[in-house]
Parts: C-alpha cells; structure tokens; sequence
C-alpha cells in the first residue's frame, strides 16, 4: 500500500465530488482507517471537492479539478486543486463567530481542518490547492502527537 | 442513497420525514423545497424528523440553518427530531446544536410547541 498513487483529472460537475469521495472511501479504507476515520477523510474530500467545482472553478466545463491521493510512509495524503481566482486563507471567515452562526455557507474549510490532521492551502496562480493529510495510527513514523 | 421527504400532520405539527443524504444537489434542493412549500402554505410548526439520515454535508448543513431561519422570520418555530450520532456530531463541532431546538421523542416534541 504504501507508495500507492490514484491520479486524476476531474470536470467542474457535481458528479466529480461524488467521484472524488467514493475514491477516496477505498482509498482509505485500503489503508487501513476505522469506520469513523474513513467517514471523516470522505467529509473532508468531498468538502475541498465542493470548494474546488463550486467556489474555485465556479462549474466552468473548460476549468478542471486536479485529484490526487497517496499513501506514504506514515499518512494518507489528498491533493486537490482547481483554477479558479483563488483562496486566501487569511481572509475565511470563522464559521463559530456569532454573527456567522446562522450563514447558509462557509463551513466547508472548518470541516475540513476539523476532520483531517494537516491542511495546507496553496494559491497558484490561478487557483488554489488544498492538500489534506491524516496521520495511519501505528505506522512508522507516526507524528500525530507530535503535531498536535 | 438520495434523499426523500415524506410529510405529515400530528397535532396541527408539520413532520417531515428526512431518509437518505442531505448533500450539495438534490438533497439540499428537496429540503429547502418541502420547507418553503409548508411555509408557504401557513405551516408555523414544522418538525424534521432526521432519524434516517445517514449523512449530511456542509450544504446540508446551510439548508438546515436556512429552513430554521424561514420559519422563524414567518413567525414559526422549526425543531429537529432523531438525530443520528453522525448529524448530532456534526451539529456540535458546528456549533449548531445549541441553536436548533433537538427532541429525541416525536410525541414529546409536538407537545414542545407553543
């Protein structure tokens, strides 16, 4: 399992985020997370997949959604990324500040980190990329605690 | 597994029963369609029944919290009944439970209105 690599190139659709979740479901359940684990690495892939089709590429067909996952050593690793105008990290409103309580939208980013042990948020120029990364409990090299 | 609403009256309460995902597309749109379609028709007291919903997504979420403003801006109240562990969950790391009136017992919640 480890060095395993799933590369691919996603449309701007809303069939892509059901895609992207599925895949990373096995993905991850290839390598080995529990139940709940798995259901929250799926969350976290189908919250930056939303992010990538909706808020990054706006559903452009002629914008494509990169998606990659990987496991190495010690982590399962998702890359995504999109063309759109981009991301400033600075700039995500919290989502538990009372006044944005009661917004329809902007939980996607604070699920993500809430579920996944690293994020990273990337602009590109154009676009963004948000890689996910979530520690496999026990193997070698493990630094969950470390980075916590 | 897509989602599906099927509603009821007990007691002048709305019931709504949610099964399947609350998720960006279809789940979402068959939610805020139901909720503004009793709304619009004069319901005050509506109660989600969310007992067979398996999973729910950040839209999901938004569509909760927008249902639960609707109503309240017409004057009515909007609870949720039969939480799974997975929507309880979630609502907590959100904040959102505090906010949304939770029941766990159908019969006691349709009393709970005013």
């Amino acid at each position: 399992m480890v060095g395993k690599r799933v590369t691919l190139t996603l449309d701007s659709t809303l069939d892509s985020v059901n895609s992207a979740e599925e895949s990373a479901t096995r993905f991850a359940a290839s390598a080995g997370f529990d139940e709940d684990e798995i259901a929250r690495i799926s969350m976290a892939v189908r919250e930056a997949t939303i992010n990538a089709v909706l808020h990054g590429n706006a559903y452009d067909p002629a914008k494509k959604v990169g998606f990659q996952l990987e496991r190495t050593r010690d982590s399962m690793v998702i890359t995504i990324t999109d063309q759109g105008q981009g991301l400033d990290p600075g700039k995500i409103p919290d989502p538990l500040a009372p006044e944005n309580l009661l917004k329809q939208s902007g939980r996607g980013i604070f699920l993500i980190r809430a579920f996944m042990d690293e994020v990273q948020i990337r602009q590109l120029h154009p676009g963004t990329e948000l890689k996910l990364i979530k520690h496999v409990p026990g193997a070698a090299g493990d630094n969950k605690e470390a980075s916590q | 597994m897509s989602m599906k609403a099927n509603t009821r009256q007990v007691n002048g309460v709305m019931i709504v029963d949610l099964s399947g995902r609350i998720t960006l597309g279809e789940g979402s749109v068959i939610l805020r369609d139901t909720v503004r379609d009793l709304v619009g028709k004069g319901n005050k007291k509506i109660l989600l029944n969310l007992g067979e919903v398996n999973y729910i997504d950040s839209s999901g979420i938004g569509e909760l919290v927008s249902a639960f403003t609707t109503v309240r801006n017409q004057g009515g109240e909007l609870k949720l009944l039969n939480l799974t562990k997975k929507v309880h969950d979630l609502l907590q790391i959100t904040k959102l439970y505090t906010v949304f009136d939770v029941k766990d017992d159908e019969t006691a919640a349709i009393k709970s209105y005013k």
